[in-house]
């Protein structure tokens, strides 16, 4: 897209000679560097409940958020309103965090690089919200019809459309307009008069609506969710201990995301504060394990043509055979680390400054069956969805909790046990990695990952693997 | 903008949809201004300062709802979200329960609730900048194995609240609020952790000194290092009061009206019931003076109050709004609670869990073995079947006494055994945000460990 044809400087004006203007502005007290997020975004949601379409909104907000870098230092200050009188205030404010006489004045804005990993002519959000509505129904009833024992289903739809476009003081323009689809149902099942049990499932990515017409139906979504509440009606006591622990592919990837992912963030690690820190080029996980973030995957709930620093994505090799690769870098600290941007920098909206975040994080596929890897489980845990999670990256202690999961005994996938959460610690866990199957999974693009406080999309995959001790928080 | 101003937008917008066709309305403003500052290793690391303002309406066509929301208040701005919203009521449902309070259940708490304190919008940055360096420093001072920082933050804010309805609602209030906290990083050879405290306050005068934010959370973090992990064994399970909130936090889940007329909780139709053990009364009160939880209004312009949740182990009471109350046959408790767009969820006041007369050290005293819990993660809490399962770390009790770190282990169980499982309960009521609780000793957890 041309800076032109963007809505910022269509709908509100915004020409090269303001971007120059405002930049200016920012770096008047002497700054290193700066620059200014634009946003525009789009929401819709449509919930349905007890078959009841209960609720549909839509919003519109819009904002800059302006940075500026004095050495370690950063001053941010946003508005609501894009008009030039408050966005010369917000720069000016931001600006202060600097002392001094300005040292740069002209800024040649050129536009940058950038991936199209979604070219979504017309986004869900551009859509009739009617056939928005649709979607919900047709979970509502697939899930209900799926079996007698379903006597409560909720299922959400959500979407926006974000306009964003970055200037900075090195020159870089980049504009994007990034789609986004949720869909998720939760279903409730009993069985005469026991404690109901809940399943879950969602999907979606950065689609046009056909993704939910042709590919993954609301009937996929309904039907899935149902069949875990169903699965999880016999459930027994979870065991408690350490044991082995068989992740199947797809979603349990958020192992990866908790377990190393957040401790190589390379703002903790600039700090010394991560479990990780200092030991890039050592053994963190079994030589089976390479682990990839990579932002630039087609149509993913992660991926992002470019970041919301204005730097194109790209594939980060984290850990390969086993030996730590590399840390997420984003503008700050990859200066202060001497180092390069990785494309990691990303925030939640125009109010919150950027920081290294994961995109879509996953493991490559291995050479083993995953039927084999079953069968070579005398005693064990088979997990094969997880809810979320959480990491301490200081002492590098992690959790994330199976919603679904059962007994491997000799070799079988027998019962369903209820929900336990599963702990590890970050550097150790991934040496138990004993298999790796060849079935690298995706997930379904449900992802949410919180940073002090800042929420963005991320997706995450895995194949089945094996890990021979992890720690088990059942209570049999 | 003054509060008199967005106010009268706000019944503005009730009126304009009501000429375009709603039968009811309500109209939520929001506008927020906030503050922060981080320092880190004794040096700023980051300021931020910025303002920001947003409107949503919500109407009614029948029994049909539509919602929209705008951070654009300009005519424009505010013409298009009526236009939206009216035009997404023909697309929804016709619920039979959807609906506005009936008028005589609206109205506000008179007098000073004592939720915005001026003296906000006086504090001077350079003090602020100076509260989070202090606060680190304290904590690099505690011990010299203080030897990293993930830094120190003062934060504060100010909102304001304005809330019509078509019903004759119209209302407003400002809060504003204040923080501080520190979270150093200890090391002692292969040993790394990190803890935290902060203290919060509508004024900052109610704010602890930043020399003992420093100091606690330099202890916090310097008692979590070399844990061990133990093994796997059932022993009672002591929370100190940061860690109990997030029982208190499940509590309420298991007590939401929307869970409850969806079978979505295990404390569903259990009305009337013992389903604690009798020490516990917990008790939703959003009329305490100063709170964090604490409102003249709910989100549905329904008066705050004060409602018994739980008393001496006996459940009396979930928490409404009027949606879920029409849904049980009940009525409201004043509990509405929303966001700009969308129909009203259910939030709690200042929730909390009745002090005891046991100190805290008694309640120790009486453990041979067992875990006191000092953090807690994960989201391993299951409302619908009351499975409970958590990444823990705290400190070993041995002989009636804290004897030595323990992390990543796991305390499992289930929240109906665990409520009626309640021992004991501290003297040590402790409040900070909206949530609160004092130490609880629960008989007996399974912790899973090597």
């Amino acid at each position: 897209m041309r800076f032109g044809d963007s809505i910022f400087a269509a709908r509100f004006q915004i020409t090269l000679a303001d971007l120059n203007r405002y930049l200016a502005e920012a770096l008047s007290q002497g700054g290193d560097y700066a620059d200014l997020y634009f946003e525009y975004l789009l929401t819709s949601s449509i919930g349905i409940d007890e078959s009841i379409v209960k609720s549909a909104a839509e919003g519109v907000s819009m904002g800059v958020g302006i940075r500026v870098i004095a050495g370690e230092r950063t001053g941010y200050a946003y508005t609501d309103h894009l008009v030039p009188e408050k966005i010369l205030k917000a720069a000016n404010v931001a600006a202060h965090i600097a002392g001094g006489p300005a040292k740069i004045e002209k800024f040649d804005l050129n536009e940058g690089r950038r991936h199209n990993l979604y070219p979504v002519l017309t986004a869900p959000t551009e859509t009739a919200l009617a056939g928005r509505v649709d979607l919900v129904r047709r979970a509502d009833r697939a899930a209900r019809a799926y079996d007698p024992c379903v006597f409560q289903v909720q299922a959400t739809y959500a979407d926006n459309l974000r306009h964003v476009m970055v200037a900075t003081s090195e020159g870089v323009l980049t504009i994007d307009r990034q789609p986004l689809a949720r869909l998720s149902v939760s279903a409730l099942a009993r069985r005469g008069g026991e404690s109901p049990q809940q399943g879950r499932a969602g999907g979606g990515g950065r689609v046009s609506l056909d993704f939910f017409l042709n590919e993954k139906t609301p009937e996929h979504f309904a039907r899935e969710a149902a069949r875990e509440a169903i699965a999880m009606l016999d459930a027994a006591d979870a065991p408690a201990g350490e044991m082995t622990v068989v992740l199947g592919p797809g979603w349990p990837g958020v192992l990866l995301h908790e377990a190393v992912g957040h401790g190589l963030e390379a703002d903790f690690n600039r700090k010394g504060v991560s479990a990780f820190t200092g030991r890039i080029g050592q053994k963190v996980a079994s030589e089976l394990c390479t682990v990839i973030d990579d932002g630039t995957i087609h149509n993913r709930r992660g991926s992002l043509n470019v970041d919301d620093e204005g730097y194109p994505t790209q594939r980060n090799i984290l850990i390969e055979n086993g030996i730590l690769q590399g840390y997420l870098q984003d503008k700050l600290s990859s200066s202060l680390m001497r180092s390069h941007s990785t494309g990691s920098g990303r925030r939640e909206s125009y109010a919150h400054i950027p920081m290294p975040r994961m995109t879509n994080t996953f493991m490559l596929a291995g050479q083993s069956d995953p039927e084999e890897i079953v069968r070579s489980v005398p005693k064990g845990l088979y997990c094969a969805n997880f809810g979320g999670g959480q990491v301490d990256i200081t002492n590098g202690n992690f959790v994330f909790t199976a919603s679904e999961s059962y007994l491997i005994e000799g070799g079988k996938i027998t019962r369903p046990v209820r929900n336990a959460s599963l702990i590890g610690n970050g550097p150790e866990a991934l040496k138990y990695i004993s298999m790796v199957g060849n079935d690298l999974r995706l997930d379904e693009g449900v992802g949410v990952c919180g940073k002090s406080g800042q929420s963005v999309p991320v997706g995450l995959g895995i194949p089945t693997v094996k890990i021979d001790r992890m720690t088990v928080g059942g209570t049999a | 903008m003054t509060g008199n101003h967005l106010l009268d937008l706000a019944n503005q917008v009730v009126r304009d949809a009501l000429a375009r066709g709603a039968t009811d309305a309500e109209c939520t403003v929001a506008e927020d201004d906030e503050f922060s500052v981080e320092v880190r290793m004794r040096e700023i690391e980051s300021l931020k300062e910025a303002g920001s303002r947003g409107m949503g309406l919500r109407v009614l066509k029948g029994q049909r709802v539509g919602s929209s929301y705008t951070s654009d208040l300009s005519p424009e701005g505010v013409g298009r979200m009526v236009r939206s919203a009216i035009e997404i009521a023909d697309l929804t449902s016709e619920d039979p329960h959807a609906g506005l309070p009936a008028p005589e259940e609206l109205g506000s708490l008179p007098g000073d609730l004592g939720l915005y304190s001026p003296a906000i919008e006086r504090l001077d940055p350079a003090d602020n900048i100076s509260r989070a360096k202090r606060a680190e420093a304290a904590a690099f001072d505690a011990d010299p194995r203080i030897s990293n920082s993930d830094g120190a933050s003062f934060d504060s804010g100010a909102a304001r609240h304005v809330f019509a309805n078509s019903r004759g609602f119209s209302g407003e209030y400002r809060t504003s609020h204040c923080s501080l906290s520190a979270s150093p990083v200890a090391r002692d050879g292969e040993s790394m952790e990190r803890d935290y405290w902060y203290t919060m306050a509508r004024d900052p005068q109610g704010l602890q000194a930043p020399e003992e934010v420093g100091r606690i959370a330099a202890q916090r973090t310097l008692r979590r290092l070399n844990p061990v992990k133990v093994d796997t064994q059932k022993v009672p399970v002591v929370f100190e009061p940061r860690t109990a909130r997030s029982l208190l936090d499940s509590i309420f889940d298991a007590v939401h009206g929307m869970a409850i007329y969806r079978h979505e909780s295990f404390l569903a139709g259990k009305l009337g019931e013992l389903v604690a053990n009798e020490l516990v009364t917990v008790v939703d009160d959003a009329t305490i003076p100063g709170r964090f939880g604490t409102s003249p209004f709910d989100d549905e312009g329904v008066p705050s109050r004060r409602t018994p949740v739980i008393e001496r182990g006996v459940l009396r009471n979930y928490l409404l709004n009027t949606y879920a109350a029409r849904k049980l046959g009940m009525k409201t408790t004043g509990n509405a609670a929303r966001g700009l767009a969308g129909n009203a969820g259910i939030g709690h006041g200042n929730f909390y869990l009745e002090p005891g007369v046991q100190s805290p050290t008694r309640i120790l005293a009486g453990i041979a073995d067992g875990f006191f819990v000092t953090s807690l993660m994960g989201f391993g809490v299951n409302i619908v079947t009351g499975d409970y399962s958590r990444a823990a770390g705290g400190i070993w009790i041995r002989g009636g006494e804290l004897a030595f770190a323990v992390s990543e282990v796991t305390i499992a169980g289930n929240l109906r055994d665990m409520l009626r499982n309640i021992e004991a309960v501290g003297s040590d009521l402790e409040y900070s945000g909206s949530l609160a609780s004092p130490t609880v000793k629960i008989g007996d957890m399974t912790v899973g460990g090597k």
